[in-house]
C-alpha cells in the first residue's frame, strides 16, 4: 500500500510515465480486443445464420463445454507468463478425475467439497513435483513436464488398469452439479471457472507476487537481480497450475460421469492453443488470464459454430490451427508497432 | 590422451550406448524371446519412422528451435497418399515424390513463419500441429484407404535376404549418414551448433541463420512425409489419425539422446542410441509381460533423469572441486 502511494506521488517524470503508460494500456486493450472482436463476429454471424445458436440450451452447452478448458487455460497462463510451460495438465486432469471416481466408489456418501478438495490437493502435489524439478533442479519446464506427462498418465493407467467408473458409481447430487444450470443458461460448473478466473486475474494484477511472475517472464536474470525469489515464485506457479488441473479433473468427472484412464488425453495442446489465441506471449512476460479464458471459449465456440454455418465439422481442427497462427502473427505485428512507436517517441524527446 | 579417454567415457553418448547394450544383454539373458531375429524385426519396424523424424528433429533442436507439427505432417501425408491412390495415381515413385513434395511445402510453411516473420517456433508449430492434422481430417474424414497392392505393403517391410531385418532400415542408415556428415563434418553443421549457442554471434560471424533454419524446417517436413509413406505401407492403411502424439515421443527420444532443449549441444549418435534404447526396452518389457503403462512411466522418468542427472552431476562435481581447491589453499597456506 505504502509503495503504491509512493509511486503515485512520485513527480519525477510525470509526462513520460503517463504517456508511456497510456501506450502500454492501449496496446493491452487492443491485444484483448482483437480476440473479443473475433469471438463477437463468430457469434453474430452464426446467430444470423441460425438464431437458435443463441438459445438458452445452446449457450448452456457452450459454457459447459468451455469451463474445463478455461480453468486449465487460467492455470497455464500463470505458468506461461513466468516463461515456463506445463505440458502435464492433461495427465493431471486424468489422474484427478479417476481419483474422484475412486473416492466415490470407496465411500459414496462423501460430501462434494471434500472430493473437490482432494482433487485440488492431488493436482497441487503433481504441480509441486513439476515445480520442484524446474525450480530446484533447474531443468527446462518443457522437458520436465513432457516427462511428467508420461509419468502421471502412466500412473493413471496402472491405477485404472482398464477399469471404467460409471455414472452409477457416483452420487446423483455430484452429477447434477455437472449438468444443471441456474437462470436456465449458466451451468454451475461455469461458476467455478468464473471464480477461478476473477481470483487469478486479481492476483496477477494486484499482488506483488503476481507481478513478480511477469517480471520473471520478461527477464529472469533481471528479476533475480531485483531481489525477486525466482525459484519460489516459479514453484508456486506450477503448484497453482497443478491444483487447477486437479479441480478441472473433478469437474470433468462431474460433467461426463464416465471415467477411464484416458480422461484429458492430449488436452495439453488445446490448453496451450487457448492461451496463445488469448494473446499470452509464449515466451512469458505479457498476457492476461482473461484473454486466455476468452481464447478457451472461442476455441469451444468454433467447434459448435461450424456445423451451424454448414461447414464440414472435419474443418474444426484446421480452423483452430489457422486461428493460432493468425493470433501469434497479429500479436507480433502489434508488438512491432508498439516498439516502433515507443522508439520514435523516445527519439523525438531526445531531439 | 587421458583427457580424451575421459571425455569419451564421461560423455552422454556413451551412457546411452552402454544403457542400450545392458538392456540387450539383460533382456537376452532373462527374457524369453528377447534379442532373437524375430525380436529385432519388430524393434526395427518400430524404430524406422521415429528415427526418420528424429534425424532432422535433432538439427532443429540444436539450432534452438522445435517442431511439434511432425506427427501431423506424417498424418496429412498418409491421407494424401491414400487419397491420391484412390484418385488413380498408381505409380509408387510418383506417389512418393508427391508426398515428399507435400512434406517439404508443409515444412516450408513452418520455416516461413519462424524465420520470415520471426515468430517463436513452439507457438507456430503448435498451430500447424492443429492445422495439418485438421487438413488430414478434411482430406479423408474418418474413412481409411487400405486397398494397396500387396507387393507395395510387403515390399516396404521385406527382409534383407538371409536375415529378418527389413531392408528399409538401410534407407534410414544412409539418411543417418547424410545427416551425420552434415551436422558433424561440414561448415553448415558448425553453423547449426553456433546458432544454437548464440544466434546473434553466429549471424555476426557470417552464418546465414535464417536460411539454414528455413531449410532445416523444410527437411523436417520432407522426412516426416517419408515416415508417413512408410507408415501407410507398413500398416496398409491411410487414416487421418495416423501417428497422433508421435511428436512427443520423437522429442523425448531426441532429448534423452543428450540434445539440449536450449540448443547448441548434442549429437546424432546419442539420439539414434536413445531411439534404439527406447524401442528395445519397450519390446523387451512387453515380452516380459510388463504392462504398457509401466513403459509410459519409464519413458517419462528416463527423460527427466536424463536432464536432471547431468545437472546434479555437474553440481556435485562443482562442490567437490571447490572443496578440493579450498583444501589445497589451506595446505599451501599452512606450508
Amino acid at each position: 500500500m505504502a509503495a503504491q502511494t509512493a509511486l503515485r506521488t512520485e513527480p519525477a517524470t510525470p509526462a513520460r510515465s503517463t504517456a508511456g503508460a497510456r501506450i502500454v494500456r492501449r496496446a493491452f486493450v487492443v491485444r484483448e480486443l482483437g480476440i473479443v472482436l473475433a469471438f463477437a463476429l463468430l457469434v453474430v454471424v452464426t446467430a444470423a445464420v441460425n438464431p437458435r445458436f443463441l438459445s438458452a440450451q445452446s449457450i448452456k452447452d457452450l459454457l459447459l463445454g468451455s469451463t474445463i478448458l478455461a480453468i486449465l487455460a487460467v492455470g497455464q497462463t500463470i505458468v506461461v507468463v513466468s516463461r515456463n510451460v506445463d505440458l502435464s495438465v492433461g495427465s493431471v486432469l486424468g489422474l484427478a478425475a479417476f481419483a474422484t471416481g475412486s473416492l466415490f466408489v470407496a465411500s459414496p456418501n462423501l460430501p462434494i467439497p471434500v472430493v473437490l478438495l482432494a482433487g485440488v490437493l492431488l493436482g497441487a502435489a503433481c504441480g509441486a513435483v513439476n515445480g520442484a524439478l524446474v525450480a530446484a533442479a533447474r531443468v527446462p519446464a518443457l522437458v520436465v513436464t513432457l516427462g511428467t506427462l508420461y509419468v502421471f498418465r502412466g500412473i493413471d493407467y496402472s491405477w485404472a488398469g482398464g477399469r471404467q467408473i460409471n455414472a452409477a458409481n457416483m452420487p446423483a447430487g455430484f452429477l447434477r452439479m455437472g449438468s444443471t444450470a441456474i437462470l436456465g443458461a449458466v451451468p454451475y460448473l461455469a461458476l467455478f471457472a468464473v471464480v477461478v478466473l476473477v481470483v487469478a486475474g486479481l492476483y496477477l494484477s494486484w499482488y506483488s507476487s503476481g507481478r513478480d511472475l511477469y517480471a520473471i517472464g520478461s527477464n529472469p536474470s533481471a528479476a533475480h537481480l531485483a531481489g525477486i525469489p525466482v525459484g519460489r515464485r516459479v514453484f508456486a506457479a506450477f503448484v497453482v497450475s497443478g491444483a487447477l488441473a486437479g479441480l478441472a479433473g473433478v469437474l470433468h468427472a462431474a460433467r461426463f460421469g464416465t471415467l477411464d484412464a484416458n480422461a484429458g488425453l492430449g488436452n495439453e495442446l488445446d490448453v496451450i492453443a487457448a492461451v496463445v489465441v488469448g494473446g499470452v506471449a509464449i515466451f512469458g512476460g505479457s498476457g492476461s488470464v482473461y484473454g486466455a479464458a476468452v481464447g478457451a471459449v472461442l476455441l469451444t465456440t468454433i467447434g459448435s459454430a461450424l456445423p451451424v454455418l454448414g461447414v464440414d465439422p472435419f474443418w474444426q481442427r484446421a480452423a483452430v490451427g489457422a486461428l493460432i497462427l493468425a493470433a501469434i502473427g497479429l500479436d507480433r505485428a502489434l508488438s512491432a508497432r508498439l516498439a516502433r512507436r515507443l522508439r520514435t517517441r523516445r527519439g523525438g524527446r531526445r531531439a | 590422451m587421458r583427457e580424451r579417454t575421459r571425455s569419451v567415457l564421461g560423455s552422454w553418448d556413451t551412457v546411452v550406448l552402454v544403457g542400450l547394450v545392458l538392456v540387450i544383454l539383460i533382456g537376452a539373458a532373462t527374457v524369453d524371446g528377447a534379442a532373437t531375429p524375430r525380436f529385432w524385426r519388430f524393434v526395427i519396424l518400430e524404430v524406422i519412422p521415429i528415427a526418420l523424424i528424429a534425424l532432422p528433429m535433432t538439427l532443429v533442436i540444436i539450432t534452438g528451435e522445435i517442431d511439434l507439427s511432425v506427427a501431423s505432417v506424417l498424418g496429412l501425408t498418409c491421407t494424401a497418399f491414400g487419397q491420391m491412390w484412390a484418385w488413380g495415381v498408381t505409380s509408387l515413385p510418383a506417389l512418393l515424390a508427391l508426398c515428399l513434395l507435400l512434406g517439404a511445402v508443409l515444412g516450408a510453411v513452418n520455416g516461413l513463419f519462424v524465420t520470415g516473420f520471426g515468430l517463436p517456433s513452439l507457438a507456430v508449430t503448435i498451430g500447424t500441429l492443429a492445422l495439418y492434422r485438421g487438413l488430414a481430417y478434411v482430406v479423408l474424414g474418418d474413412r481409411a484407404v487400405a486397398n494397396y497392392p500387396p507387393q507395395w505393403t510387403t515390399g516396404a517391410i521385406r527382409p534383407i535376404p538371409g536375415t529378418t531385418i527389413p531392408w528399409t532400415v538401410l534407407v534410414v542408415g544412409v539418411l543417418a549418414m547424410v545427416f551425420g556428415i552434415v551436422l558433424h563434418a561440414t561448415p553448415i553443421g558448425r553453423g547449426i551448433y553456433a546458432m544454437g549457442n548464440n544466434a546473434d554471434a553466429a549471424r555476426f560471424s557470417g552464418v546465414s541463420v535464417r536460411r539454414t533454419k528455413f531449410w532445416i524446417f523444410v527437411a523436417t517436413g520432407a522426412m516426416s512425409a517419408l515416415a508417413g509413406v512408410f507408415w501407410t505401407l507398413r500398416f496398409a492403411s491411410a487414416r487421418a489419425d495416423n501417428g497422433t502424439g508421435l511428436e512427443l515421443a520423437v522429442v523425448a527420444a531426441v532429448l534423452l539422446g543428450g540434445v539440449s532443449i536450449f540448443g547448441g549441444r548434442g549429437g546424432l549418435v546419442g539420439v539414434l542410441g536413445a531411439v534404439a534404447l527406447l524401442a528395445t526396452l519397450r519390446n523387451t518389457l512387453q515380452l516380459a509381460y510388463v504392462p504398457a503403462n509401466t513403459l509410459t512411466i519409464i519413458t517419462g522418468s528416463l527423460l527427466i533423469v536424463s536432464v536432471v542427472g547431468p545437472n546434479v552431476a555437474a553440481a556435485v562435481r562443482e562442490r567437490l572441486r571447490r572443496r578440493r581447491s579450498t583444501t589445497s589453499t589451506t595446505e599451501s597456506a599452512a606450508g
